[in-house]
């Protein structure tokens, strides 16, 4: 059963990690998929052939989130090849980590721009058109840090908080236009990101997950494609944790 | 079709009514249901109707249907 027959989907960040999995399980649900990515083109390149591999169509486009006339120009480039966006993933996100009495404004910024101000723009930019249909499925990709807090992620969970409340807001504005506004939010997952924290880090994070074991990326995707489908119809403004318990 | 006839039908169109009810003197909030974002939805298509932009300051003062067919003539010669 194909759960998302013939949606088209646009994916922010998806040439790694979570995003790269998003993509992938949205193409294997039965979605056309637009790939965006800032820089990394090569991975890009192979999601979009594992996109193909599975029957679908691929639309590579990069574009950084931050940027308001970049992305305005990608989003049309989507529309253009795919004729409209059903369902579009806010998930690119960076990290710029450390204890907030050291760190650097631009850290600050940045970190901000790219995952709460590029998920205004990239939703600005789409939402038009779902209006005019009178449908579409938008969802954030937000973290359990958000809720739990984490030293030196100040600017990030300030971040993903931020989504949690931009989504929710938009979710009462656009719930009588057939448009459902949801929130993913990740534990501890395998991904490039985590495995960028020391080692240390790493295993005292491991510990606190109930479940035992880190979240893997098809894990988190998962939850996407069923808030994307039209089972979750009626499913607007909610925050799924993908956690393992963690909290 | 005539500009006129145009601005009624987006409007009968955005906001789910009849053409009838799309009567001059209609408010759009009073008379014909609108919420905010019907409203922001209808000065969108007319800019996309008409290749104009409207701004925030003036799309506050389209109120009714006159309101929308005077501001549209007014500019669209």
């Amino acid at each position: 059963m194909e759960l998302l027959k013939d949606k088209v989907a646009l994916v922010t960040g998806a040439s790694r990690g979570i995003g790269r999995a998003v993509a992938v399980e949205l193409a294997r649900a039965g979605a056309d998929v637009a790939v965006n990515y800032a820089v990394s083109e090569e991975a890009a390149k192979e999601v979009a052939r594992e996109i193909e591999s599975l029957g679908r169509r691929a639309f590579l486009v990069k574009f950084d989130v931050a940027d308001p006339s970049a992305v305005a120009e990608g989003v049309k480039a989507v529309e253009e090849a795919f004729g409209r966006i059903d369902i579009l993933v806010n998930n690119a996100g960076i990290t710029r980590d450390g204890l907030l009495v050291r760190m650097k404004d631009e850290d600050w910024e940045r970190v901000l721009s790219v995952n709460l101000k590029g998920a205004f723009l990239v939703t600005k930019a789409v939402l038009p058109g779902m209006m005019k249909r009178r449908d579409g499925r938008i969802i954030n990709i937000s973290s359990v840090v958000a809720f739990s807090g984490n030293p030196g992620q100040t600017n990030y969970a300030a971040s993903k908080a931020g989504l949690v409340g931009f989504s929710r807001s938009l979710a009462l504005e656009v719930a009588r236009r057939g448009i459902t506004v949801n929130v993913v939010a990740p534990g501890y997952i395998e991904t490039d990101m985590t495995a960028a924290l020391p080692e240390k880090a790493r295993e005292a994070l491991l510990s606190q997950v109930p479940m035992g074991r880190a979240g893997t990326p098809e894990e988190v995707a998962h939850a996407v494609v069923f808030l994307a489908s039209d089972k979750a119809s009626y499913i607007t403004g909610t925050v799924l944790h993908v956690n393992g318990g963690l909290w | 079709m005539s500009v006129e006839e145009k601005v009624i039908k987006i409007i009968a169109e955005k906001l789910n009514v009849s053409e009838d009810q799309v009567k001059p003197e209609a408010s759009f909030v009073d008379d014909l249901g609108a919420d905010s974002l019907d409203l922001v939805e209808l000065v969108m298509a007319m800019e996309e109707e008409f290749g104009m932009e409207i701004s925030d300051e003036e799309a506050e003062k389209l109120r009714t249907v006159k309101d929308v067919l005077d501001y549209i003539k007014e500019r669209v010669k």
